[in-house]
């Protein structure tokens, strides 16, 4: 029993959480009390600088192509590791013996965290996009994986077995029960595996690269140009927001036969 | 028909329906299930049952004592541990593709519309996709659901999801119909209103049909022949009634006529007894 909200007095609410921190963040930066800065800039930069910052990189144009190079990279991250996850996840569902074979490994693999990788990454594939690709599709690959392996583990027996009643051979069961239960599964875990794909990408270029998000992140910390990274880390958190925002719109379109969760949020 | 022809020589030769073999015959069937102890279950034993090709009969039982399972033999998805299964005089290999089935529980596709899931039985057959949508919609408008064929299954309430299904399965056409508690889930004014609905439907073209319940008084005024299952485990046919009662029936009028009573009382006087035993194990 959760009482309605009203949207604009929520609206409100969450407006002053974000006036009150920056706030506290423009107050300790800037104003000493008793001769003591909370917050120094050195360490924390200004809210005020910041956004200055964050309009110049726009206003210079530059930002725009490490936007691209990273939206390109976690883009195909995503595409060639969930064509894998599927193709994988229906392989290892439909044969059980390929996944009793194959089961252990990719637990160990899936145990590792994927970071380790990185370096080995870069020296096979090099500092340009690919390296960071690869990353990112260690990432989501698991995600797909293991979410249509459910779906086609766990496709509603009575459907199923209606469908057979209904005439259906191998590849139209396929097609019209295991392939749309794999992907309601697939799409429920979209939100996550476009979120890994994105920190792929970040990561990689964070650990080694000549342009993208988090080289711009990485080089601002090199010089300790603490308003330079909360800079990148603000086009970031932008950029992650209208990423998700569009799975979003996808996912309403794309699981449009879903009834509505009780609780959304 | 040569159904003689492909029964063993030492089996009886079916004699009641001369003319044509039963649509569906069972004949000494026995169901076991391997339990993970290592025993094996024996749900049904030596079950004999035909259903006569233009026939309405119904299987009436106590909960557990394997209705179902009857049904799902006489499906093809389950097969017999021990005896003959024949449909139309033809001994049944894999899937029964002559019959329909009807679930207890939801069994169309959530992700698919409800036209989408009529069209769907036609579709696979190789009916042009438009073709199957509108042969969908004459359906559809047949049970009821006109200006639904948009809507999800989610979107639909419970009757109106088994109407679908109704609709899905009976657009294929099928000789037999076999249907498991369809109407088991619905509250009892729904259930009425369902049942008419069927016998309206299968008035048009008198298909074979094995409709399992729970509910006498369903079965009473559904069916022409009442089949009485004993407790499971091990349960058996133990009684098979005529019901005399006038068509076309009216699902829900027909409990007011006298002949109901007399048949209901006669009846649940036998399975009375069945009911007892499921419940009475821990009380002698």
């Amino acid at each position: 029993m959760t009482p309605t909200i009203r949207p604009g007095k929520l609206l409100f609410l969450q407006a002053l959480v974000a006036v009150a921190l920056i706030g506290f963040w423009h107050v300790g930066s800037t104003i000493p009390i008793g001769g003591v800065y909370l917050m120094p800039k050195f360490f924390f930069s200004t809210p005020l600088d910041v956004a200055a910052r964050v309009w110049k990189m726009f206003a210079g144009g530059e930002v725009w192509r490490h936007l691209g190079i990273t939206l390109l990279e976690a883009v195909l991250s995503f595409v060639i590791g969930s064509i894998g996850g599927i193709v994988f996840g229906f392989w290892f569902a439909r044969k059980p013996l390929v996944s009793a074979v194959f089961g252990p490994y990719l637990q160990i693999v899936n145990a590792l965290p994927r970071v380790v990788l990185a370096p080995i990454f870069m020296l096979w594939f090099g500092l340009g996009i690919w390296s960071k690709v690869a990353l990112g599709v260690t990432l989501v690959f698991f995600i797909v994986f293991f979410n249509v392996y459910q779906g086609v583990r766990e496709v509603n027996q009575t459907v199923l077995a209606n469908a057979r009643m209904l005439g259906m051979n191998e590849r139209q069961l396929l097609r019209h029960v295991y392939w749309p239960s794999a992907m309601s599964w697939m799409f429920s875990s979209l939100h996550t595996s476009v979120g890994f794909a994105i920190i792929g990408a970040v990561v990689g270029e964070y650990l080694g690269s000549a342009a993208g998000l988090g080289y711009l992140i990485q080089q601002a910390e090199g010089v300790l140009d603490v308003t330079g990274v909360f800079a990148g880390m603000v086009i970031l958190a932008v950029f992650v927001l209208v990423i998700d925002w569009l799975v979003t719109l996808a996912e309403r379109r794309l699981l449009v036969w879903r009834p509505a969760p009780a609780t959304t949020h | 028909m040569t159904a003689a022809t492909t029964l063993p020589s030492n089996a009886p030769a079916p004699e009641r329906q001369s003319s044509a073999a039963p649509a569906v015959e069972l004949a000494g069937v026995s169901v076991q299930f391997p339990m993970p102890s290592g025993d094996v279950y024996t749900a049904v034993a030596e079950a004999d049952l035909t259903v006569g090709s233009a026939e309405f009969v119904a299987i009436v039982g106590p909960t557990g004592c394997g209705k179902s399972t009857l049904l799902n033999v006489a499906a093809g998805l389950l097969a017999p541990a021990r005896g003959r299964v024949a449909i139309d005089g033809r001994p049944l290999q894999g899937l029964n593709r002559l019959a329909g089935y009807l679930f207890q529980q939801d069994a169309v596709m959530p992700w698919k519309t409800a036209r989408e899931n009529v069209a769907l039985g036609l579709e696979v057959a190789g009916t042009p996709k438009k073709e199957a949508r509108e042969t969908a919609d004459a359906w559809l408008t047949r049970v009821g659901l006109k200006t639904f064929g948009d809507r999800y299954p989610h979107q639909l309430s419970g009757g109106q999801r088994k109407r679908v299904g109704l609709a899905q399965v009976l657009v294929r056409n099928p000789r037999i119909l076999l249907m498991d508690e369809p109407f088991g889930p619905l509250d009892a004014q729904t259930r009425q209103i369902m049942g008419t609905l069927l016998l309206d439907l299968w008035a048009a073209d008198r298909k074979a049909v094995l409709f399992v319940t729970h509910d006498l008084e369903e079965a009473i005024a559904l069916a022409d022949r009442v089949v009485i299952m004993s407790a499971g485990p091990a349960a058996r046919i133990i009684g098979d009634w005529t019901v005399d009662l006038p068509r076309p029936r009216d699902a829900a009028e027909v409990r007011l006529l006298p002949r109901f009573h007399e048949l209901h009382k006669a009846i649940w006087g036998q399975l009375r007894a069945e009911v007892v035993k499921t419940y009475g194990e821990g009380t002698p």
